[in-house]
């Protein structure tokens, strides 16, 4: 849990239970005044919610890159207009405008951020994880990549360039990462099961298979 | 605000970062209760995306450090709701309604909910030719207008390389006041770390921002 998000989960834990239910109280009272004013409808609200808890999410961005790495033509048109390419196999949940795709090679590395708030292609990777909206996060993948890199366990050759993407505007960024040797031959399925949602932001790499 | 402290690229001291391993997407039920009425009421367009995020960016720093992300949020739509008048200060206060709701133009009915897991579209006809041209040198503005924008602090006042031209987008920096699209042109501009974080920095690392063409000279 980071550091911004709960100060005071462990040296306060009483204090920080009874501000948590004070802050469920208000959360419950606007949706009954927003519901009683009709300016929601609860059932809405709860496909809202069962729509982010299933329909979008990493398992969406996973098909796209292990289509890509097994279709040299789908890539190609990924890296070009990746909406359009996401868009036209249909078994994805449909991806709004200006999502980009960046292709990590053994040359160049790329790593997608948003120092400002959360932007974040969450029709193929989910809602964003804290960790991501977080101040350690914000702040230093900018100034410090390889720290946090290394955090998460990913060490690179030191001849590979580091690109970091800074999602300040409503374009959107992919990471499609380097395709795991010794998986030559396999199924597009079994090739997504290697597509960790991490990959796809840059802090992470593809699974190696099972030896 | 410009200079808050939700702009955080580059501060230090925030520690660590520490990933949940298997995290839930939401951690409290509440938390998606927060996200489904942001969403919900964002559908009515009485205010844009960018308003949003000036109405969080506006928190007292403290606030906004010791709050969650979904506190934050709701702390934002709560202000929201009540500047826009759609609700009183002493409907909030007494946790349910007092009078009969404003009418909307748009409501978000179930039918609706498919087309918001989709993220909207934010390109618009431009009025002019884009002005600059990929692999254009070009440095960025040094503004710090009290009113929200999207050029961080880190990225300004810096020369930096045109890498690709986004087409025509919604300018956040006049959405946000509710002035209006005021359509402009959207560049990744690239920088080196060095140029931005001075010459001890490793020099394998690069950072692009999105950035509109008001932000923008010729270097």
């Amino acid at each position: 849990m980071a550091a911004d998000d709960h100060p005071h989960s462990h040296s306060h834990s009483q204090d920080h239970g009874s501000e948590l239910s004070d802050l469920q109280l208000r959360v419950r009272a606007l949706e009954t005044i927003l519901t009683e004013k009709g300016y929601v409808d609860p059932a809405a609200l709860d496909q809202i919610i069962e729509g982010c808890e299933t329909k979008i999410g990493p398992h969406n961005g996973a098909r796209i890159v292990a289509r890509a790495w097994g279709d040299p033509e789908f890539k190609r048109r990924l890296l070009a207009d990746a909406t359009e390419a996401a868009n036209s196999l249909g078994y994805v949940s449909p991806v709004g405008s200006h999502l980009i795709a960046l292709e990590n090679t053994p040359q160049t590395h790329h790593m997608v951020v948003c120092t400002l708030c959360s932007c974040y292609p969450w029709e193929v990777l989910g809602l964003p994880p804290v960790w991501y909206k977080s101040a350690p996060y914000r702040s230093r993948a900018v100034i410090d990549p390889k720290g946090v890199l290394a955090e998460f366990g990913v060490a690179l050759p030191s001849d590979t360039a580091i690109r970091i993407w800074d999602s300040t505007a409503e374009t959107r960024f992919l990471v499609v990462p380097i395709r795991p040797e010794g998986t030559e031959g396999w199924t597009e399925e079994r090739l997504a099961e290697l597509v960790t949602r991490d990959s796809m932001v840059g802090t992470g790499l593809a699974k190696a298979p099972a030896p | 605000m410009t200079n808050s402290i939700h702009d955080m690229g580059g501060m230090h001291g925030f520690g660590p970062v520490e990933a949940e391993p298997d995290e839930p997407v939401f951690h409290e039920a509440w938390e998606g209760r927060v996200l489904a009425m942001q969403r919900a009421m964002g559908f009515t367009r009485l205010w844009t995306i960018d308003g949003g995020r000036a109405s969080m960016e506006v928190l007292p720093p403290a606030t906004y450090l010791a709050a969650s992300y979904y506190q934050r949020w709701f702390l934002g739509l709560e202000r929201r709701v009540v500047a826009h008048g759609l609700v009183g200060a002493d409907e909030i206060a007494a946790g349910h309604a007092l009078r009969p709701g404003r009418r909307l133009n748009r409501k978000l009915t179930p039918a609706d909910v498919p087309n918001t897991l989709t993220r909207g579209n934010f390109e618009r006809p431009s009025a002019a030719p884009a002005r600059f041209s990929e692999g254009d040198r070009v440095r960025t503005a040094n503004l710090n207008p009290q009113t929200h924008t999207r050029l961080p602090r880190y990225a300004r006042g810096k020369t930096g390389t045109v890498e690709a031209i986004r087409g025509c987008h919604v300018y956040p920096d006049s959405a946000a006041l509710g002035a209006g699209d005021d359509p402009q042109w959207l560049y990744t501009v690239v920088f080196t770390a060095r140029e931005l974080w001075g010459e001890a920095v490793d020099p394998a690392v690069s950072v692009s921002i999105e950035a509109f063409e008001p932000y923008l000279a010729p270097a």
